[in-house]
């Protein structure tokens, strides 16, 4: 296979493999999850404004009273490369074509320069992250092989699209076909990894909120 | 695999529920819960971590519930859930975790780590793994009535002195009444002035009340061991009485966990909402302050501080009424650093006083609340739970530090207006 048969595999027939076990694996993953269902609260509620799933869902953004200064490295870093990444994905304008191709949906882009900025800081957090991970004695202790696999299957795509616009290191299209193929390993390993808190954070801020909330606490 | 492991693990799979489900599939071991926990912040070890306290439930749902851990259990990739495993776990599950649940509050995806850690205890006790203290606690609130072994008898004798003392007499087994008040064993044994602040104060409100023969211990160690069936046979004794006397609303007293087991699990417990009203004893006072119905004179002039009982704040959405009534009585009162919602445990609640071999982190966990102590500097220290209060009245002890502890509604009752006056 030359480069240029790569390029067309990884857009093809990679592509369809793995937005396909993608979609189906975040389809199948909810049904496992939410289908277990939990039983009602028979406790008379207490209503506290404030108090609720869906305003858990937006406060948890937030660090709670107290914790910026336990961990601010962990909290600075996690949003700088969660709003980086989500820039970068969703705002560099090929992207915005291949989804516009896809979905017909579109949205203005931000200028190039501008992306390669955010790009950089966001692999640079994704390695405080890291180095954080490895220094921090809670998190190495926590940490198994799934976070460093899929530490590593998030950096990848982001270096490899950084390393493909500033053409660096190999050909345009070989770093282009390792970039795509690099995003594809990225969409099979999110539903089956701690990677499917993409989806999940937002029902777990849920339960949480609501739970309490029945409590008539706002958390 | 031996019986009683098997039928925790049964337990287990069936308590893990879409919560559950969600929260192990959130976490991305960020490692913020430990920040968040006495144990680990007062300790420095990661073991005391919240979300590895969980993690042989984690691995039991991954390969019970989800396509891939099924999947890596046929092919024998994966390590199954074992009595050892479990027995070391004790130390995690109970000794370290008084379910205070502030990791709740701080996990940035949403994870209710106590929400799990409850539910775990279920599997733990059914397989034989939880700890002697609190197991001997709920066996003899089950045989006696109470997990001190209290009985009527110590409480007729209490319920007399107190008539001897105050003058008004405790009324007992009245049908019809507003409300029931219910006890707590170490009230009864170690803090006789609840009952009779209790009298004076409703006698002052104008307000009918009683206690109940068959229905007076109000703490539950059943939800702090986790065995649902025992927390049922427990609450269950308060439903009657208080259905059987037609009591509108039942008073959990200064005790934290009580209220969690009557007025947040115990509808749960017995499969059916209450038909009477559940108040913590502070709840109430709160609710006769605003109805004129409770006046004080006078006030406390040293410095005062409280302690926010977890089951009562954070767990059970009490903040504000206790402080309306400290408010009422104290010139002087001062809040922790981190008080109310997000106030830090005294290391004893979830049944961690009843483990013996708990003490020593017990009391190392206790340097929180020390250091806590320590920037507001009171002249005393008062709360609303007993098992608090002595937490708190060992820990102050082993580290030398005179601040006497008092209870919230004694306080109340000795701003009483004077009789007649």
């Amino acid at each position: 296979m030359n480069e240029l048969q790569f390029l067309t595999w990884v857009r093809g027939t990679g592509l369809n493999v793995a937005v396909g076990v993608f979609l189906l694996g975040v389809f199948w993953r909810l049904i496992e999850i939410y289908g277990l269902g939990r039983k009602k609260d028979l406790s008379a509620p207490r209503h506290v404004a404030g108090a609720s799933g869906w305003h858990t869902i937006f406060r948890r953004s937030i660090p709670a009273q107290g914790m910026l200064k336990k961990s601010p490295v962990g909290y600075i870093g996690g949003f700088a490369f969660h709003i980086g990444l989500a820039i970068v994905v969703l705002l560099f304008a090929p992207h915005i074509k291949l989804i516009q191709s896809l979905t017909g949906l579109s949205w203005p882009g931000l200028p190039s320069q501008f992306i390669d900025l955010v790009a950089v800081v966001t692999l640079a957090a994704m390695v405080v992250v890291l180095a954080d991970r490895i220094n921090k004695p809670v998190k190495r202790f926590l940490s198994t092989f799934e976070d460093w696999f899929t530490w590593a299957v998030t950096f990848l795509p982001l270096l490899t699209g950084w390393l493909s616009v500033r053409h660096l290191l190999f050909p345009y299209s070989t770093m282009l076909a390792l970039h795509i193929l690099s995003v594809e390993i990225l969409l099979i390993v999110l539903p089956f990894t701690k990677l499917f808190h993409a989806f999940t954070v937002f029902g777990s801020r849920w339960y949480n909120g609501a739970v309490n909330g029945h409590k008539g606490v706002a958390v | 695999m031996s019986a009683s492991l098997d039928k925790g693990v049964r337990v287990l799979k069936e308590v893990i529920d879409a919560p559950i489900a969600s929260y192990f599939s959130s976490c991305v071991h960020c490692g913020l819960c430990a920040e968040a926990c006495l144990f680990y912040t007062e300790t420095g070890d990661p073991k005391y971590t919240p979300i590895h306290k969980l993690e042989p439930m984690r691995r039991l749902y991954e390969q019970e519930y989800t396509l891939i851990g099924r999947l890596k259990k046929v092919l024998g990739l994966s390590k199954p859930v074992t009595d050892a495993e479990l027995g070391e776990w004790q130390e995690l599950v109970y000794n370290s975790c008084t379910l205070c649940g502030r990791c709740s509050l701080v996990c940035p995806v949403g994870n209710d780590i106590v929400y799990m850690v409850r539910k775990f205890r279920e599997g733990m006790a059914v397989s034989g793994h939880a700890p002697e203290g609190i197991v001997e606690a709920t066996r003899r609130t089950v045989s006696t009535g109470s997990p001190m072994g209290v009985t009527m008898h110590a409480v007729k004798a209490q319920m007399k002195h107190v008539e001897e003392e105050t003058g008004i007499s405790i009324p007992l087994d009245v049908e019809g009444v507003e409300y029931m008040a219910l006890l707590s064993s170490m009230e009864i044994i170690n803090f006789p002035e609840y009952l009779s602040a209790i009298a004076r104060i409703m006698k002052h409100a104008g307000k009918t009340w009683t206690l109940c023969s068959t229905g007076f211990e109000a703490t539950n160690s059943g939800i702090q061991i986790g065995v649902s069936d025992l927390a049922k046979t427990i609450v269950s004794r308060i439903v009657e009485g208080a259905e059987r006397l037609k009591a509108k609303t039942v008073i959990s007293p200064e005790c934290g966990h009580a209220y969690t087991a009557l007025r947040w699990e115990g509808p749960n417990l017995i499969g059916r909402p209450f038909t009477f009203k559940v108040q913590h004893i502070v709840e109430v006072l709160d609710e006769l302050r605003t109805q004129g119905l409770l006046k004080t004179e006078g006030f406390e002039t040293d410095r005062l501080t409280f302690h926010d009982p977890c089951q009562l704040a954070r767990r059970g959405g009490v903040i504000q009424p206790q402080r309306n009534l400290i408010n009422m009585v104290a010139k002087n009162f001062v809040e922790m650093p981190d008080a109310g919602k997000m106030n830090w445990c005294c290391g004893g609640g979830g049944g961690v006083t009843a483990i013996e071999r708990a003490e020593a982190l017990r009391i190392e966990a206790f340097k929180k609340k020390k250091s806590q102590l320590e920037a507001v500097k009171p002249d005393r220290l008062v709360t609303a739970c007993a098992v608090c209060r002595t937490t708190l009245e060992e820990g102050l002890e082993h580290y030398q530090m005179n601040i006497p502890v008092v209870g919230l509604t004694e306080i109340i009752a000795e701003h009483l207006p004077e009789q007649g006056a």
